[in-house]
């Protein structure tokens, strides 16, 4: 942290000087951004690819891509969308708010922070240009699975088991980032139990990430010596086990996707209250509840793989871990509505992103308790409707609740207020386009519709082509978010400190813009009730504490 | 500033801590395929049997209890053999010893050698058919055009679930490759 | 979800009911409660907000309340799939190999196996004519089965992991290379069903369907009477080709025939392969150079690669075509001929 923010003129070409400040830099601000930057971009490069899938899928029959071609974009719209958009999105948060929320001047480990960075361009250009390569692009699915994968799959594969070494690493160090500054850097006074909740759900999302990451660096270390140093971990001619990788896959792979979920959780904790006016409901709770869908995480990886020829007790155990799962995650959808109940609310972007948030990953979580039916799952696994269950966790999911923090943060960052009138459209056309494009899927997998198919039968036909009706203008309205961004980063009514009249908590007590650094010396944090999210504004929520609502 | 210049220490006995932890998950990957295959061999869930020849007791214990076992053969890729059972099916009693046969035959000019992996279904029956004696426990050569009779040599144990009516043996004969080619990518040119 | 033709497609129909309505009705009571918050609860209707964020009651109540639910769902969820596992006690066993992209059938016990491939034309998957009716479902030799007899399906498969999944049946089930996996059904009513491979395989896993015909049990076994009929005809054609010395005339077109069939897929009707995953067979030195080399490829498949085996898949006649060809088509003018005989001695 040694160069000031404003120029100095040092003699340099502004574009040296500019490269250098982005490249060298070790300021979680600045790092925030780069992140939330390099996910925005992904976010459209995989969004083309979606765009392509969907426009194939308009009608049955070929017309565009061929199937081999299909399979590489399918499997890059879901590597690059899990690995390059929502975690780097959160991640970019998480670097942006953590240390503010917790009074602290930057993260622990600020020149790691710039090097789990940078790793990721190199990485997602690895695995891009594989679609230049000879053989193509990886083309097995996001899932990658043996044999398809080790024995049958294109050069570019090593490159792929390359590129998820990298993100992998970049994911763990970042995890370990995290951790160390929330245990330590803390103002004194903020106690584990006073934290903010999005700093409670990025502090468990950091340990998932370092437990399971590295299983699948293992897991991808296995195919590269499966496919040229002669082991057969994966490969019945050698006494290996393709059903093994699933198991070493959906171990990682289903902690995976509560780590793409519950920073989500945590923002929808932090804006609910702020829009309510009234501080969050049951927080004990919901750290607790936080905490039991993360150690359950662990524990239900085989629902992923009923039909691989699972022994009937595992099925049970499965299913009935998996069923449990519902039990915490309801009670966080309740505690939020608990929160909105009896509360002052108005509906501003984030709220209105929120709420939806709430709604729509709700749904997906009731699909998702249908999936865990293992009977029933012989005829929705590997058929459209777990990619319905799948984008609502995860679009109204992970990426409602990314947009909802962007628009609740961007007047900090920039000391700009964004435009509501924008805003509101965007929430409104991304909502309706998301239900257009991802409802009708419930559909088309209960009628018989397998996954990652580049044709089908006629029968399917009417509801894939307003799935892409709805995927078109979806992708339209990224280009408004896009715009109200970058309007909202050149200029716009002036922000105040607090920005959002209900809003609490130390990251509203610097100014807006957020200068480079900020408490440098810890601020104080007064307060010793427990329970309590943190007291630093007086206001109307500040009227004690009954016990019945 | 004071209280963080403090906490240097305990930072970094957090960030040894956090990478150890990193680093040993990465172990446990590897340490899940042999946990994986012992609970496998526990259970009988993935359907393999042993590659070890069961110990007759001397007194074999035999039950009124008689069930089914078919017989499957599979070539693998690349493989040119011939390659079926001797009989499809055998009604057997719980607990005595039976033998069957496997036929192949080497349709190349030149010697090949192979190797057998069974499978059983259902998987959990697979702990209970003990084989005496297997031509799936070592690599079977064959020189040109040879044809050869290889024996399995079994018993269905009397702890058999008692749901169980039917077993599935299948045996698949893969080419063992001459080890020169690890790199499958240069073989797929 | 349809109800299917097996008494276990409707009790699966039955719990996606269940589950779908508790969903419904759960999701109708808890966004209700947010909707009538949303209006009640605005600032100008509502402005001075409550101050409570604690109620350990209501906490309890909705913590319990989703506990019995889920118990009350896993009940019936339990006892149906105790039953679907149970494989005991068939009537028959068929046993079911995935490759790509098609599937074979073997029944154990009549001792019959052949081929199913998808027989739409690829005329209507590019668009060059319409799309005829079970487009992309239906195959060249469909899965025959009796009614009311309990059927055992065991599945493979010799490359990757495919999924063999008739809707109608409720029967989905992954074929894994090198191992068996097992999986039954009886189907109450006569008639055609239709299903799909349900786990990707590689470039044409949109193109394996599955056709089942059951049929009832008198015309079923006439129908296994049939097929061994067939095969042994089929060994008496095969004597009769492998006897005859064939002409260029006579096995260029039929090898042009075997080859936009089963090889253009990946190696291209042009020959030229696609760089980087199959080999050009134009020029290449397999099909240029010696006979017994480019029979073994053929016959026997390559080992790790898509290549399969095609000696179990095509005839004497269909193998010495289809190399005849390859020898001669696009500029590999080896003038070579490649007898059934010959073909026949290699097996």
């Amino acid at each position: 942290m040694n160069n000031h923010a404003s120029a100095q003129p040092s003699g340099r070409h502004p574009l040296v000087a500019f490269a250098a400040r982005w490249l060298l830099t070790t300021n979680h601000k600045e790092i925030g951004t780069l992140y939330l930057c390099l996910s925005f971009l992904l976010f459209f490069i995989a969004g083309a690819f979606a765009m392509a899938i969907r426009t194939e899928l308009f009608q049955p029959g070929i017309q565009l891509i061929e199937p081999e071609f299909y399979n590489q974009l399918v499997t890059l719209h879901g590597l690059v969308m899990v690995f390059g958009v929502v975690m780097p999105a959160f991640v970019g948060l998480a670097n942006w708010m953590v240390p503010m929320m917790i009074g602290a001047p930057d993260m622990a480990l600020p020149r790691l922070n710039n090097f789990s960075f940078w790793i990721l361009p190199f990485a997602f250009t690895l695995l891009l240009s594989s679609l230049f390569m000879e053989g193509g692009a990886p083309n097995f699915g996001w899932t990658f699975y043996a044999p398809l994968s080790t024995t049958y799959g294109p050069p570019s594969t090593d490159f792929f088991i390359f590129g998820v070494h990298l993100m992998g690493i970049s994911s763990v160090l970042g995890a370990i980032n995290i951790i160390v500054t929330i245990l330590n850097l803390r103002t004194p006074g903020m106690t584990l139990m006073r934290m903010p909740m999005f700093v409670w759900t990025w502090l468990i999302t950091a340990f998932l990430l370092i437990m399971v990451m590295p299983v699948l660096a293992g897991l991808v270390t296995m195919m590269l010596t499966d496919r040229h140093f002669g082991t057969s971990f994966f490969d019945a001619s050698g006494g290996g086990d393709p059903v093994l990788f699933q198991h070493i896959f959906w171990f990682f792979g289903h902690p995976e996707v509560y780590i793409m979920i519950l920073p989500g959780f945590g923002i929808a904790s932090q804006i609910i209250p702020t829009f309510a006016r009234k501080k969050l409901f049951g927080y004990n709770s919901m750290v607790f509840a936080t905490a039991s869908i993360a150690f359950l995480s662990f524990i239900v990886w085989g629902h992923h793989m009923f039909t691989t020829g699972m022994p009937l007790f595992g099925e049970l155990f499965f299913m009935y871990a998996t069923m449990l799962i519902a039990v915490p995650t309801g009670v966080k959808v309740f505690n939020w509505i608990a929160t909105m109940w009896g509360g002052s609310m108005t509906f501003e972007t984030p709220m209105l992103f929120a709420i939806g948030f709430v709604v729509l990953f709700t749904i997906g979580g009731l699909s998702g308790l249908m999936l865990s039916i293992v009977a029933a799952d012989f005829q929705y696994h590997d058929t459209f409707f777990v990619v319905a269950h799948f984008h609502y966790v995860l679009y109204p999911g992970a990426i409602f609740s990314t947009m909802a923090a962007v628009y609740y943060w961007l007047p900090k960052w920039t000391g700009n207020m964004y435009d509501e009138r924008l805003g509101k459209i965007h929430f409104w056309t991304a909502s309706i386009a998301v239900n257009m494009t991802f409802f009708p899927m419930h559909f088309t997998g209960l009628a018989g519709m397998p996954r990652r198919i580049v044709d089908y039968s006629p029968q399917f036909a009417d509801f894939n082509m307003l799935s892409s009706v709805g995927a078109g203008l979806l992708g339209l309205t990224q280009v408004l978010f896009l715009y109200i961004v970058i309007k909202t980063i050149r200029g716009g009514p002036k922000a105040t400190d607090q920005v959002w009249e209900g809003a609490e908590g130390l990251e509203w007590t610097v100014p807006s813009p957020a200068p480079r650094h900020t408490f440098e010396t810890p601020p104080s944090f007064p307060g010793d009730e427990p329970d309590h999210a943190y007291d630093q504004v007086p206001g109307p929520r500040d009227g004690g504490d009954t016990d019945e609502p | 500033m004071a209280g963080i210049l403090m906490n240097r220490k305990l930072q970094s006995k957090h960030t040894a801590l956090l990478a150890l932890l990193a680093v040993g998950m990465f172990g446990f990957a590897f340490a899940l395929v042999p946990l994986y295959t012992v609970f496998c061999e526990l259970t009988g869930l993935n359907g393999k049997t042993s590659g070890r020849a069961a110990v007759i007791e001397t007194a074999v214990q035999e039950s009124d209890r008689v069930v089914t076992v078919q017989f499957l053969a599979r070539v693998g890729k690349g493989l040119p053999w011939e390659f079926r059972p001797s009989e499809p099916q055998l009604r057997v009693r719980l607990g005595k010893i039976y033998t069957t046969t496997y036929f192949a035959r080497n349709r190349a000019s030149e010697s090949v050698t192979g190797q057998a992996v069974p499978s059983v279904a259902p998987g959990v029956a697979a702990l209970h058919l003990q084989k005496v004696e297997c031509f799936c426990f070592r690599q079977q050569v064959l020189t040109a055009n040879q044809v050869l009779e290889m024996p399995v040599q079994f018993f269905v144990d009397t702890q058999l679930p008692e749901d169980i009516h039917t077993l599935s043996l299948s045996y698949t004969m893969y080419p063992v490759a001459e080890l020169e080619n690890t790199d499958l990518a240069q073989l797929r040119r | 979800m349809r109800e299917g033709v097996t008494e276990m497609s409707r009790r699966i129909l039955d719990l996606h009911h269940m589950s779908l309505w508790v969903c419904v009705i759960v999701g109708i009571i808890v966004f209700g409660i947010m909707a009538y918050s949303i209006f009640a609860h605005s600032r100008s209707r509502h402005p001075v907000p409550a101050s409570f964020s604690h109620s350990t009651r209501a906490e309890i109540i909705w913590t319990i309340i989703p506990v019995l639910i889920l118990a009350f769902m896993a009940i019936p969820a339990t006892t149906a799939l105790v039953d679907i596992e149970d494989n005991s006690e068939s009537d028959l066993t068929v046993l079911i190999t995935g490759s790509q992209w098609k599937w074979h059938y073997q029944y154990l016990e009549a001792g019959i196996g052949y081929y199913s491939r998808l027989s739409t034309p690829q005329e209507q998957i590019y668009n060059l004519e319409p799309k005829g009716e079970n487009y992309l479902l239906q195959v060249d030799k469909p899965l025959v089965l009796p009614t009311n007899k309990k059927v055992r399906f065991l599945m493979t498969s010799n490359d990757v992991i495919h999924s063999w999944w008739v809707p109608d049946f409720a029967v989905k089930q992954d074929a894994i290379p090198g191992y068996i996996n097992e999986a039954w059904t009886r189907v109450d009513e006569p008639g055609l069903y239709r299903g799909q491979c349900a786990e990707l395989c590689g470039m044409d896993h949109a193109f394996m369907p599955i056709v089942v015909e059951v049929q009832p049990e008198a015309e079923f076994d006439s129908w296994i009477a049939d097929q061994r009929l067939a095969m042994a005809l089929a060994s008496e054609t095969a004597v009769a080709d492998r006897n005859k010395t064939w002409t260029m005339a006579e096995l260029r077109p039929l090898g042009e025939e075997i080859f936009l069939q089963h090889c253009a897929t990946c190696h291209q009707p042009d020959g030229m392969g696609q760089t980087g995953k199959y080999p050009a067979l134009a020029g290449s030195e397999i099909t240029t150079g010696n006979i017994p080399d480019h029979l073994a490829r053929v016959m026997e498949g390559k080992v790790d690669t898509e290549m399969q085996a095609w000696a179990p898949q095509l005839t004497d006649l269909e193998l010495a075509a289809v190399i005849t060809y390859e020898r001669n088509a696009w500029g590999n003018n080896t003038s070579d001929m490649v007898q059934p005989m010959t073909v026949y001695q290699s097996r």
